[in-house]
Parts: C-alpha cells; structure tokens; sequence
C-alpha cells in the first residue's frame, strides 16, 4: 500500500513536470475553451435545448481529457517506459505488477480530474458555466469513462512495438473521436451521416454520459452508454491485462 | 560457507540460439563471484534466470533456499538487482528515485546514508537525466542496496564507464563485499574479473568453459609469463634457456624478454642473472590474465 502510494505520487509529480503531457491535459482543453467561446460565446441556443455552447462544451472538453490521457499519455508514456527499461527497473523490486498498473491508472485519473476542475474554473470565471447535474454522478461518469478509454490506451501501449509506435497509432484513434465523439465540438453541428460513424467511437459513449450526468438526467436514460463503457472496461481491459509486457 | 546460489544445467533458448546450454554453478556467502565471457555468451540470460526475471527452459536454481519464480515476491525483498538495461523516468530525481523504491520494499536503508555512501550527495535534487554515466550507475547501485540485500547483482556493471569511474565502481563493490554481502556479478572486462572476483566462471556460447579463483585459473593452465629486461651489452648467449621454467628467450640488442611458466619461473632467472653476474635493469614480469586464459581455452580473443 505504502509502494502504491509513493509511486502514484510520484508519478503526479512526474507529470507534471512532463510539459507536453501537462499542456495537453490542462492547456489543450483550456484554449479550446477560449476559442470556441469567443466564436460562440454562451448564450442560451435552442440547438442545445436552452444551454449556451459552453455549458454543452464542459463536459464535452472533459472528454476531450480523458481521450487525450487515455489514447495519447497512457500508450506514449508506458510504451516509453518499456522501451527505456524503466518497467524492467520496478519488475526488479517486490511490487506486484497489478501495483504498478493500479499506480499508473489512479495517476492518470487524478491527472483527468485536475484537468478538468481547471477546465471548469475556467468556464465558470470566463462563462459562468450551469452545472445543472449531481457532482457524484458525473464524477462517476468521469470515472466509468477514463477505465474504458485508458484500458484501450494500455492495449495500444503493449501492442506498439515502441513510444514512437504507440504515440502514432494513439493519434490515429484519437483524431477522429476528437472531431466525431463530440469531444472537440458538440455533435449536433455534425450532419447526420458523419454521426452514424460516431456511433462506432467509444469516446462518444463516453461524452454522452458526461453530457447526460452533467445536465442532471437519469442514469436509466443513459443504459446504452453505461453498457457501452462497462464492455469496454471488461473486454478491452481483459485484453490489456492479457498482452500487457514489461519489456 | 553456506551455499547461496545453486544452479544446476540451466538451459534456456531463444528460438533456434542456445544462449544458456547446461550451466551449473555455486555461489557461496560472502564471496565476489564473477561470470565473464565476450557478448552474447549467456551472462545476462544466467543472471536474468538466478533473479527470477526470466523462466529458464530446463534447469534448477535456488537463491536464498527459495526458487527464484514461485517464490519472487519473498526472494526480491533479499536481493538487490543492478540490470544491464533499465532506466527511471528522465524527470525523476536522485532523492525520489532512492524514497520512491525504497518504500517497495520491507526493509529499507536511509536514502541519505545511501547517497552519502554512493557519493551522490550533491545530486539529491537532480533528475536523473542530467546525471553523468559514472553517477547514474552509482544511482543504480543505491537502487541495489536500497533493501540491505544479502544477495546483490550486478550486471555489466562498469560497461560504457571511463576508466576512472571504473575503478570507484570498483571500490564500491569491494564494500559491499566488506559489508558481508554475497556478489554476483557478470563482466566482458577480464581485468575486472581478475581484480574483483574471488571465483570467475569463464562462459562462451553458453556453457562454463572454466570456474576457479582467477590466480588458480590462470596457474592451472600453465599459460606463459614473460620476463622483460635490459642488459647493457650484449644480450644474446644468456645462461638462461637451460633454466627449468624457461620456454623460450628472446633477445633483441640489449632487450631481453624471457617466456616461461611455474612457480619459480621469476626467482629462478633472476638468481641466475646474479650467478652470472650479469647486471640488468629495468625489470618486469608480465603475469598471464584471464584474457590469456579465454585465449587459451577458446582459440579466441575476447573482444569488448
């Protein structure tokens, strides 16, 4: 307990001093932010049933974090770390391996919530964001999301022979969720047939949850997505812990 | 002497390269024992086996009287692995690196003795990327000695060092030692072999082609040394040939190179230098090294 401790705030510390990982998980949302806001602003639109398009965009950037984290920092960093010989270094020591995975995953997480309560400061200092939902709720929304979307980035990190690897074929899936999933831009500005392709994008399972809790809808209201992100978690997490390797 | 590591006809491939064929060896508390061949004889695959990192084809090893894949969690509390390839996150610092993986472990020694020891004191805030080849292994090392291992490896240890780090990696394996801890250590460099390790067990393409203490290994094959002189005068017609010992004498001016081998080989010239009154100066013997010794076993040089 005391190793997965030290070694999760370790790795929040690494992080952080990691510039490029920390800009895409703070910076990237937060620009996105400005951008779409001062083309936008907030005012109240019937394409949205009443909300502005920044309260529509918190929960969608939100998922812009928790794709960037999942299929660009997990593949990249862990690939990395098997390539440098940085996994082999802890398979030296008594840690468990489900340890190290567990330090990993709890890191990206804190790393997806710091980013996204300062995504939401911002909206709410430069927009005045509604969060209209239940905190739990959409903290549980932000959590079923992350396990679904890093269990995929911890496949591709096993999967890609190298950092380089891992980092192409994580922006390979992630560019597409990023303009589809409703991630990088609210859905309903996509014509109808571009949203038939999203239907395949586990992201936009992921920003339909967080849209739904974060307006306060009902958990029966969004089963689909739940199921959607529960396979994922069972089955693609299966998957990741079955190819993972440590060099 | 109890005994601390057992191997018995370990074997382990990869794909159709028999990097490890039978090897078998001992290695008893508190020695330095030292497995040295050119690359890709089958060191780090042996030690890689003993740690409990790699699962061996066919074989037995016994570490500590525990089986080094059943029993890993309980066995990597009592060792200390130094790895020929591994790093930490560039980012790290000196001092995290020495907390972070100390606190895996039940038994741990204070990170700051162990740089004060390592000489890294000064480095405690600096991340591991910036630190020199020489200070990075001293790290490495810590690593290795974070839990007060009783058993510590150390693989390729001195490998892309300058000479002058070299020999303080040197002095820092002769503590450990002194500290009452059991080494296992593989090397390319015979010189390190000879300086460091009580028992060498000399490895090409995967088997033990010699185990013995260095000196013994080298008097047991009975490889030549050379005594080299300077006569004034004329060298040649020297007394020194009929001398029991005494292979061959080359002379060449005033320069004298005697080939031979032997315990007396030395006293035995030197007395009849004197005998002869023949004054010489400048006189060296050049001891056969390991290096000789692979030579002579394999027909090869070994390259670094």
């Amino acid at each position: 307990m005391r190793g997965f401790t030290n070694l999760t705030m370790a790795s929040f510390k690494l992080y952080l001093r990691e510039p490029i990982a920390a800009f895409f998980t703070m910076a990237f949302p937060a620009l996105m932010l400005i951008l779409f806001g001062s083309i936008y602003g907030n005012e109240p639109s019937p394409m949205f049933g009443g909300h502005g398009t920044m309260d529509v965009s918190m929960p969608n950037y939100t998922g812009l974090i928790l794709g960037t984290v999942g299929l660009l920092s997990i593949p990249i960093t862990t690939a990395g770390y098997r390539e440098l010989g940085v996994l082999r270094r802890f398979r030296a020591t008594p840690m468990r391996p489900l340890t190290y995975i567990a330090a990993d995953v709890c890191t990206n997480l804190l790393m997806t919530i710091v980013g996204m309560l300062l995504l939401l400061a911002m909206g709410w200092a430069l927009y005045r964001v509604q969060f209209e939902g239940r905190i739990v709720s959409y903290l549980a929304a932000v959590v079923l999301g992350c396990l679904a979307m890093f269990s995929l980035g911890y496949v591709i990190a096993s999967l890609a022979p190298g950092a380089r690897m891992a980092q192409v074929v994580g922006m390979v899936i992630f560019y597409p969720m990023l303009f589809l999933s409703g991630a990088g831009m609210p859905i309903e500005i996509l014509p109808e047939s571009v949203r038939k392709i999203s239907a395949f994008l586990p992201l936009t399972y992921a920003v339909n949850l967080l849209r739904g809790m974060w307006f306060g809808e009902a958990w029966s209201a969004h089963l689909k997505d739940v199921a959607v992100l529960a396979v994922m978690i069972v089955v693609v997490g299966g998957v990741a812990a079955r190819v993972f390797r440590w060099e | 002497m109890s005994i601390v590591v057992e191997v018995e006809g370990l074997h382990k491939a990869y794909g159709p390269v028999r990097a490890v064929d039978g090897v078998s060896f001992t290695v008893e508390q508190g020695e330095v024992f030292g497995m040295v061949g050119p690359n890709g004889a089958g060191k780090t695959t042996t030690i890689e086996c003993v740690e409990g990192l790699r699962r061996a084809d066919a074989g037995r090893v016994q570490v500590l009287g525990l089986d080094p894949r059943s029993d890993r969690q309980a066995l990597a509390e009592r060792i200390g692995i130094q790895l020929q390839q591994a790093s930490l996150p560039a980012r790290l610092r000196v001092g995290e690196a020495l907390t972070l993986f100390g606190s895996l472990y039940q038994k741990t020694s204070s990170p700051r003795d162990l740089v004060e020891r390592l000489g890294l004191s000064d480095k405690w805030s600096a991340p591991v990327a910036k630190l020199s080849g020489g200070q990075r292994q001293r790290l490495f090392i810590a690593l290795a000695l974070v839990n007060q291992p009783e058993l510590v490896f150390l693989d390729e240890l001195t490998t892309g060092l300058d000479p002058q780090a070299r020999r303080s990696m040197w002095d820092l394996v002769r503590e450990v030692r002194q500290q009452g801890r059991t080494v296992l250590l593989t090397t390319h460099f015979m010189e390190e072999a000879e300086r460091l390790c009580d028992r060498v067990a000399i490895l090409d393409h995967g088997k033990i082609v010699a185990l013995d203490r260095p000196e013994a290994l080298v008097r047991s094959l009975g490889v030549e040394s050379r005594i080299v002189f300077t006569v004034a005068g004329d060298a040649r017609d020297l007394p020194l040939a009929s001398l029991a010992g005494v292979q061959r004498v080359e002379a060449s001016g005033e320069r004298v190179i005697v080939h031979g081998s032997g315990d007396q080989f030395v006293s035995r010239v030197v007395s009849a230098l004197e005998a002869n009154r023949i004054a010489f100066r400048d006189l060296r013997t050049e001891q056969p090294t390991l290096e000789d010794v692979f030579l002579s076993l394999t027909g090869r040089e070994m390259r670094e």
